[in-house]
């Protein structure tokens, strides 16, 4: 059997690179790290990545993928032999769940950096008024299941977990509890929590706040 | 059970194409239902109540919302003509087009309008629009789909017809023949596939339009 080469390359930090860490780690599929230090970007990353220049980037047997959820579409696809499914095989819950994921992807990153680098108290009271309001929508799109994949981690979880190590960052800078205002969805990520393949793939809440604080004067890369 | 399909839908959208030319590309019969933005129909916010926007589907009762979302629904629910390719690999790569379409280029060139020609704006689209072009140069095919269009052309569709329209109506020509070879040849063949052409606004309502939004009426 040919071996396989699966390459991660991402920046520890990235909740975006912590997606594709807990797709791989969800099917079980060997794959070699190489950490990029994105405020020193390497030629090799933009051969990789021409376009954006950005992590994470999946190489698969000299192919290279971009964009996180991308990626995780797309090892769901290349690796249909393991389970777990992250995309439901019916049409219309796999097109609930991409829209999810999307309105995950195009809103709460963005929302959430308001919190902690809004200038003037204004931007960063609309910023946790945002990030709020996702995630109550999140929180009653999850109801009374599990997982928004049903028993399992699904492409929304995978989406959606990496942030919670962000938690602590945005309830230090904004002064409020995510955990009385959505007691659901922080349970949810507790139970992700348990799984090996997101306790492995998210960085430390602590080392998140320390990182943030420091870099003040660099931003998104 | 015959399917029943809708569309909640503003004619002049080029979002709301996007799901029209992948129906029209499947041979699907729907119902339109033209919405009045400035005064949304209570189904279209029982629908959509995230977003509040068209395109919205309904197939069967069932709503489904975001065009690009919308369209991958449509090519996994009908077979015939393919909108993405099958391996996984060739899928993720018209994926990311579709996206950086959507995420970059599009935002990019509504900034340069938004702004009245600011020439950074200007500058900035130009250097989205050069991505895509290089793209097109180093393939050589008819579209970004090959010989037949797919996702990442459908996605494209504002930049092959209402921008034109737009430019002509603000006087902001951003994409002329000597600095994108490869998008106006593109451009041409894709408004000239018949399940495009076919549900395509009018030029002249879009113009007009656009000349009231910029003020140059």
């Amino acid at each position: 059997m040919v071996k396989e080469e699966v390459v991660l390359v991402n920046f520890w930090s990235s909740p975006f690179g912590s997606r594709v860490k807990i797709a791989l780690e969800e099917k079980g599929i060997h794959y070699e790290y190489k950490e990029e230090d994105i405020f020193n970007k390497t030629s090799f990353l933009s051969t990789i990545n021409p376009i954006h220049n950005k992590v994470p980037v999946l190489i698969h047997n000299q192919r290279f993928i971009c964009e996180s959820l991308n990626i995780v579409e797309y090892i769901d696809e290349a690796w249909t032999d393991r389970s777990p499914q992250f995309l439901p095989s019916d049409p219309l819950h796999r097109s609930q769940a991409r829209f999810w994921a999307d309105f995950i992807d195009k809103q709460l990153y963005e929302a959430s950096k308001k919190i902690y680098r809004g200038k003037g108290e204004e931007e960063q009271v609309n910023g946790k008024k945002e990030v709020l309001r996702i995630l109550k929508l999140m929180e009653g799109e999850l109801g009374e299941k599990a997982f928004f994949g049903g028993d399992n981690l699904g492409f929304v979880d995978i989406t959606l977990i990496p942030f919670y190590s962000r938690f602590y960052t945005w309830e230090t800078f904004g002064k409020f509890s995510i955990e009385e205002e959505c007691p659901n969805l922080v349970a949810w990520a507790k139970r992700c929590m348990q799984k090996q393949s997101v306790a492995n793939s998210l960085p430390d809440p602590l080392k998140i706040y320390d990182y943030i604080v420091s870099f003040d004067k660099y931003y998104d890369k | 059970m015959a399917d029943e399909v809708k569309l909640y839908a503003v004619g002049g959208s080029p979002f709301v194409c996007r799901v029209k030319i992948a129906l029209n590309l499947k041979g699907i019969e729907y119902q339109n239902f033209e919405e009045d933005l400035s005064n949304k129909s209570a189904d279209l916010l029982k629908y959509n109540p995230v977003y509040k926007k068209v395109p919205v589907l309904v197939h069967n009762g069932k709503p489904i919302s975001e065009s690009l979302v919308v369209v991958e629904y449509i090519d996994d629910v009908w077979k015939g003509v393919p909108i993405l390719p099958q391996d996984p690999y060739e899928k993720a790569v018209a994926r990311f087009w579709a996206k950086f379409i959507d995420d970059k280029c599009i935002p990019a060139i509504f900034k340069v309008f938004g702004s009245n020609g600011d020439k950074q704006a200007i500058s900035e689209a130009c250097e989205q629009l050069q991505i895509l072009e290089n793209e097109l140069a180093s393939k050589g095919n008819k579209f970004f789909g090959g010989d037949n269009i797919n996702l990442v052309d459908i996605t494209a569709d504002f930049l092959a017809y209402w921008l034109e329209i737009i430019e002509e109506a603000t006087e902001i020509k951003l994409v002329t023949k000597d600095k994108f070879p490869k998008i106006t040849e593109w451009a041409d063949n894709f408004v000239n596939c018949q399940v495009v052409k076919e549900i395509l606004p009018p030029r002249e309502h879009l113009l007009a339009f656009f000349r009231k939004r910029f003020g140059k009426a």
